[in-house]
C-alpha cells in the first residue's frame, strides 16, 4: 500500500481539479470579453447541488443512483497510478496504463447506463454517442501510450513521465510532438468540450454528457460535475506531463511547473472553445481516428 | 483416473435413464439432473486432482479395434481444459430442471440425454491421447449439439440454424481427417506421443499440419469466417445448452489447436502472425456483427467469436514469443489465452443463463420487446449485469484479468527492439482497446435495452422473477466473475503448470515468469479495493444527504411533451446505429424504407435487419455452386440397379488393375 506522504499529490487532484474548470470559463468570457463568473464558481456550483434535494424519474432503479458515485470512484481510484510531471504516482507498477484505461472506461459504463435507466430518449441518445466517440478514443489513448513506453523503455506511467526530460524531448522531438497532439484531442473527447461536443450548449438534441446527465439531481449530479472535474484533470495531466518536460528531482520544483502547465493547459481548452465551432457529429469520429493516426506515425518513426 | 472413468460413466447412465424415465416428467428431470451434476463434479474433482498435485495420471487399456487403442490421459493442459467443461456442466445441470419445468415430452428428455453426452464427449476429447479415439470422440461431440440444436424442430428456422450447424461441424472434420490421416502414416501409429516424435523428423510437414488444424479446430471454435453456425445454432437451442456450447465445446476447438501446437515443437514466426491476425478479424468483426443484432442470444453469440478472437490473440502473441525465443512474452501470451477461456467460459455462461431467464419471464428474446427487466427481475438483472460488465472487461471483475496480461504481453512486445515483434504488440494493443470499447458499446445496448427503461411489451410489462435454482445457478457464475476478479494474482499464479507445458518450460520457471506479473496484478487490485471503498464513502455521504433532503419522482425531461410512452424510447437499433453506419461496409446492414411522401403522408414504413458478409458473399454462393455442380451428377442415377451393379464391378476392376500396376 502507498504510504501516507505519498497521498497529497492525489489530495491536490481532488480539491485542485474543480479549478481548471473554472479557469476555462474564465478564459472564454476573457476572449469574448466578458467579465465572467469567479474563479471558484465549480466550486460553488458543486457544493450547491450536493446540499440539495434530488428528483427521480418514474422508471428509475438502484442504477440510476450508482451511477454517479461509480463513476466518481472510478476516476478517484485512477488519480492513484497518475504521476504529476515528474512527480511520482502514490502506486506505480508496470501494466499501470492498462488500469488507468481500464478505470475510465468503468466510469464511463456506469455513467452510460445511468443514462439508459432514464428510459428517455435524450437520455438514450446521449449514452449512444457517448458509446461511439469512447470506443474509438480508448484504442487511440492506447496507441499514443504504447508509443510514449516504447519511446521511455517502460509501461508504467511513473517511469514513462519521469524519462520525458528535456533531454529525451530533444531526441525524440516529432514523436512527443504528435503522441502530444493525439492526447490533446482525447482530452477534448473524453472531457466531451468543443469542437466535439458544447458543454454550454441548450439543445438537447446536439449534446452528448449533458444530455447523459439530464434527468440526474441534488448530490448525484454534483457527484457527476465533481466527476467530470476530475477527468479534465486526469487528461490533462497526461498532456501537460508530457509538455512540460522540467525534470529536477525536487518534487516541489517539478510539481510547481506542471501547475503552471495545467493552469495553462485550461487556458488553451478554452481558447479553442472561444475559436472553435462544434463538429457536426458525423465528422468527430474522423477527428478521432485521425489524432490516432498521428500517434501510429509517431510509432512508427521509432521502430527503426 | 476413476473419478473421471466415473464422471463419464455418471453422464452416460444418467442420460439414458432420462430417457427410459420419459413418461415420468419429474423422475426424467431428477434422473437426468443428478447424472449432470454428480458426474461433472466427479469429473471436476479429477481435473483440480491433477492441476494441485502436477501428476497426470494416464489409463490406457488394449482395444481390439484395428488402428486405435483407448488410451486416456490427463496432464496439466487437459485438465486445465477440463475445468470449463465439468464446471459449466454442473450449473447448467442445476439451471436445466426449473427450466425445462413443465416441458412433459421427449424432448426435453432428449435434451437430457444429449447435453450429458456432449459433456462425456468433450472431456472424452480432451483427454483421448489416441488419434482414432479422438476422432470418434470428436465426432460424437460433434452430433450431440445437433440434437440440442433442434430442440424445437416445429419451427423451419430451427431446422435450418441445425442443419447449418451439421454441416459446418462436418466440414470441420473433414480438415481433422486430413490431419489425423497425415499424422497417423508419417507416425505409422495412432498415438499422440508417436505424432510428436514423427513430426520432429517430418519438419515439412509442420505447417500443413498447423494449418490443417487452424481450420479444423477453428471451425468449432468459430474463428471468422467459419463462425457462422455460432449465430444461428446458439439462439434456438435451449439456454443451458447454449450455455454448454458457447462456454465449453468452442473452447474444445481451442483446446485441439493448443494440443497440435505442443505436438509440432518450435513454432515458426508466420504461426503467430497469423494467429495474430486470425485473433484480430475474429475479435473486431465479432462484436461488430453483435453490435448489429437485436435477438439477444444471437447477440451473446457473435459475442463468442469477439472472445474467441481475444483467446486467439493471446495464443498468438505466445506462439510468437516461442518462436522469436522470448519466454516471458510466450508465457504471458499464453497465460492471457488459458485464462479468458476459463473467464469467457464464466461469464458467456452466465449471460446465457441470464438471456434464457429472461426469455422464460418475457417471452421473448428481441431486443426491441423488452425493457425494464432490472425491476422485475431484480435478481437476474444484477447478475446479468455482472456478466456484462466482466465481458467488456471492466475492473475489478474477471475479463479485466486475462485483459490485462494480453495488454501486458502486447506492452511488453511494443518494448522489444525488433520492429516486427513491436508491431505485433502495437496490433494486438490498439485491437484489445477497440474491441473493448465496441463491446462496452453492445452491452451497454444488450443491458440498457433489456433491463433499464420502460417495458415495451405487454408480456415484459408481466414478467417475474426466475425460480431459485435458475438464479443460484447464475449467482454461482457471478460470484467466480467478482472472486477472478478480486483474486488475480492467485488465478495467474495457478496457472504456472498449464502455461510450462505449452511452453516447454519447468514449473518452477514458469511459475517465476508469471510472478513478473502477478506482483503488478496485486498492486492493481489494492487500487480496486481502494475504488470500492471510495464508491461506499460517496453512496453513504449521498444518502445521508438524502435523509434529510427532499426526495421525489417526477417525469423525466421529454423537452416540454408531457405524455411519454414507452414507444419513444431509444431502441436497440438506434442506440448502435451511428457505430453500424460508420462500420457500414463490415457489416451491411439491410434497411427498407419508405418515407412519408406528400403534404398528408398515409403510410410510411422502415425496417433494418443485420447481414453477415461471410455467410452472403462466401458461403452461399459457394454452396450454390457446389449444389449446381452436384445436380450433374444425377444423370449417373437411373434407379437401375443392375447399372449399379456395374458401377460395382467397373470399379472393382479399376482398383484390381490398379494394384497390379
Amino acid at each position: 500500500m502507498p504510504a501516507p506522504g505519498s497521498l497529497v499529490l492525489p489530495l491536490c487532484a481532488l480539491i485542485l481539479a474543480p479549478l481548471l474548470l473554472g479557469i476555462v470559463n474564465r478564459t472564454k468570457a476573457v476572449i469574448a470579453g466578458r467579465h465572467g463568473p469567479p474563479l471558484l464558481q465549480p466550486y460553488w456550483d458543486i457544493a450547491k447541488s450536493l446540499r440539495r434535494g434530488a428528483v427521480y424519474g418514474e422508471v428509475t432503479t438502484w442504477l440510476l443512483r450508482l451511477g454517479p458515485v461509480g463513476g466518481l470512484a472510478a476516476l478517484a481510484a485512477a488519480l492513484l497510478v497518475m504521476p504529476f510531471g515528474g512527480v511520482g504516482a502514490p502506486v506505480s507498477f508496470s501494466g499501470d496504463i492498462i488500469v488507468l484505461v481500464g478505470l475510465l472506461a468503468l466510469g464511463r459504463f456506469a455513467t452510460v447506463l445511468a443514462a439508459l435507466d432514464t428510459g428517455s430518449s435524450f437520455e438514450g441518445m446521449g449514452a449512444s454517442r457517448e458509446v461511439h466517440f469512447s470506443a474509438l478514443a480508448e484504442p487511440a489513448l492506447l496507441l499514443a501510450l504504447a508509443t510514449l513506453a516504447r519511446v521511455t523503455g517502460s509501461f508504467a506511467l511513473t517511469p514513462v513521465y519521469q524519462a520525458v526530460a528535456i533531454g529525451a524531448w530533444a531526441d525524440a522531438l516529432p514523436t512527443f510532438a504528435l503522441v502530444g497532439m493525439t492526447l490533446l484531442v482525447i482530452l477534448l473527447v473524453e472531457n466531451t468540450r468543443i469542437p466535439v461536443d458544447d458543454p454550454t450548449t441548450h439543445l438537447e438534441l446536439t449534446m452528448i454528457h449533458e444530455v447523459m446527465v439530464l434527468d440526474h439531481s441534488g448530490p448525484d449530479f454534483g457527484l457527476i460535475q465533481y466527476a467530470a472535474a476530475l477527468k479534465v484533470w486526469i487528461l490533462g495531466a497526461l498532456l501537460a506531463g508530457l509538455v512540460v518536460p522540467v525534470r529536477s528531482g525536487s518534487v516541489w520544483l517539478d510539481g510547481a511547473a506542471m501547475l503552471v502547465g495545467m493552469v495553462l493547459l485550461a487556458g488553451v481548452i478554452g481558447m479553442i472553445e472561444s475559436a472553435m465551432a462544434r463538429y457536426r457529429l458525423v465528422h468527430v469520429p474522423q477527428f478521432i481516428v485521425g489524432a490516432a493516426t498521428l500517434s501510429a506515425v509517431a510509432f512508427i518513426i521509432r521502430l527503426v | 483416473m476413476l473419478e473421471f472413468t466415473a464422471a463419464i460413466l455418471l453422464l452416460a447412465f444418467g442420460g439414458m435413464l432420462a430417457i427410459v424415465l420419459y413418461p415420468r416428467a419429474g423422475l426424467c428431470q431428477l434422473a437426468g439432473q443428478t447424472g449432470a451434476v454428480l458426474g461433472s463434479a466427479s469429473g471436476l474433482v479429477a481435473a483440480l486432482h491433477v492441476l494441485v498435485t502436477g501428476d497426470a495420471v494416464s489409463l490406457s487399456s488394449i482395444w481390439h479395434m484395428p488402428g486405435g487403442s483407448l488410451q486416456l490421459e490427463i496432464d496439466a493442459l487437459s485438465a486445465f481444459f477440463l475445468l470449463p467443461v465439468f464446471g459449466l456442466s454442473i450449473v447448467t445441470g442445476l439451471y436445466g430442471r426449473s427450466y425445462f419445468a413443465g416441458h412433459r415430452d421427449i424432448a426435453s428428455a432428449a435434451s437430457w440425454f444429449h447435453l450429458n453426452m456432449l459433456t462425456a464427449t468433450m472431456a472424452l476429447v480432451i483427454a483421448a491421447r489416441d488419434g482414432l479415439l479422438f476422432l470418434l470422440a470428436w465426432e460424437t461431440m460433434a452430433l450431440s449439439p445437433f440434437f440440442l440444436v433442434i430442440f424445437d424442430d416445429r419451427k423451419a428456422a430451427v431446422r435450418h440454424a441445425a442443419w447449418t450447424y451439421l454441416v459446418a461441424a462436418h466440414l470441420g472434420t473433414a480438415f481433422l481427417l486430413v490431419l489425423f490421416v497425415l499424422l497417423g502414416t508419417i507416425a505409422a501409429s495412432s498415438d499422440f506421443a508417436a505424432y510428436g516424435a514423427a513430426l520432429k523428423d517430418h519438419q515439412a510437414l509442420r505447417s500443413s499440419v498447423f494449418l490443417l488444424a487452424l481450420i479444423g479446430f477453428g471451425v468449432k471454435a468459430g474463428i471468422v469466417p467459419a463462425h457462422v453456425w455460432l449465430p444461428e445454432a446458439h439462439p434456438v437451442a435451449p439456454s443451458h445448452a447454449s450455455a454448454l456450447m458457447s462456454g465449453a465445446m468452442i473452447k474444445v476447438g481451442i483446446y485441439g489447436l493448443v494440443r497440435v501446437l505442443t505436438l509440432l515443437g518450435t513454432p515458426e514466426p508466420w504461426w503467430g502472425w497469423l494467429l495474430i491476425g486470425v485473433g484480430a478479424s475474429s475479435g473486431v468483426l465479432g462484436v461488430l456483427f453483435a453490435l448489429a443484432q437485436h435477438d439477444l442470444k444471437r447477440l451473446l453469440a457473435y459475442h463468442s467469436v469477439e472472445n474467441i478472437g481475444i483467446i486467439l490473440l493471446g495464443i498468438g502473441i505466445g506462439v510468437l514469443g516461442l518462436a522469436k525465443g522470448m519466454p516471458l512474452l510466450a508465457v504471458i501470451g499464453f497465460a492471457s489465452g488459458f485464462l479468458h477461456v476459463l473467464n469467457h467460459s464464466i461469464f458467456k455462461g452466465l449471460l446465457f443463463l441470464g438471456a434464457g431467464a429472461v426469455g422464460r419471464a418475457a417471452h421473448s428474446l428481441e431486443l426491441e420487446e423488452l425493457g425494464g427487466l432490472l425491476k422485475r427481475m431484480p435478481w437476474t438483472g444484477t447478475f446479468f449485469l455482472i456478466g456484462a460488465a466482466a465481458i467488456v472487461g471492466l475492473p475489478p471483475l474477471n475479463g479485466f484479468v486475462s485483459e490485462f496480461l494480453l495488454l501486458y504481453a502486447g506492452f511488453l512486445a511494443v518494448l522489444q527492439p525488433a520492429a516486427a515483434v513491436a508491431v505485433a504488440g502495437l496490433i494486438v494493443i490498439v485491437i484489445l482497446g477497440l474491441i473493448g470499447g465496441l463491446a462496452a458499446a453492445c452491452f451497454a445496448k444488450a443491458f440498457g435495452i433489456v433491463f433499464l427503461g420502460s417495458p415495451r411489451s405487454a408480456e415484459a410489462s408481466e414478467a417475474r422473477e426466475v425460480a431459485r435454482p435458475m438464479r443460484a445457478s447464475m449467482a454461482v457464475l457471478a460470484l467466480l466473475c467478482i472472486a477472478i476478479g478480486l483474486g488475480a494474482p492467485l488465478a495467474v499464479a495457478s496457472l504456472a503448470g498449464v502455461v510450462a507445458q505449452v511452453t516447454g518450460a519447468t514449473v518452477a520457471t514458469a511459475s517465476a515468469q508469471l510472478a513478473i506479473v502477478t506482483r503488478p496484478l496485486a498492486l492493481a487490485v489494492s487500487v480496486f479495493v481502494f475504488l470500492i471503498a471510495v464508491a461506499a464513502l460517496a453512496w453513504a455521504l449521498r444518502a445521508r444527504r438524502l435523509a434529510v433532503a427532499s426526495v421525489r419522482r417526477g417525469p423525466v425531461w421529454g423537452c416540454g411533451y408531457l405524455f411519454p410512452s414507452p414507444k419513444m424510447q431509444y431502441t436497440a437499433s438506434s442506440f448502435a446505429q451511428p457505430l453500424t453506419t460508420q462500420f457500414h461496409l463490415l457489416i451491411q446492414n439491410r434497411e427498407a424504407f419508405v418515407p412519408p411522401q406528400g403534404y398528408f403522408p398515409a403510410a410510411s414504413s422502415y425496417a433494418s435487419d443485420s447481414g453477415d458478409p461471410a455467410l452472403h458473399l462466401l458461403f452461399v454462393p459457394t454452396f450454390r455452386w457446389f449444389d449446381r455442380v452436384v445436380t450433374r451428377l444425377n444423370v449417373i442415377q437411373h434407379g437401375h440397379v443392375h447399372v449399379y451393379i456395374l458401377y460395382v464391378a467397373a470399379t472393382l476392376i479399376a482398383l484390381l488393375i490398379w494394384e497390379s500396376l
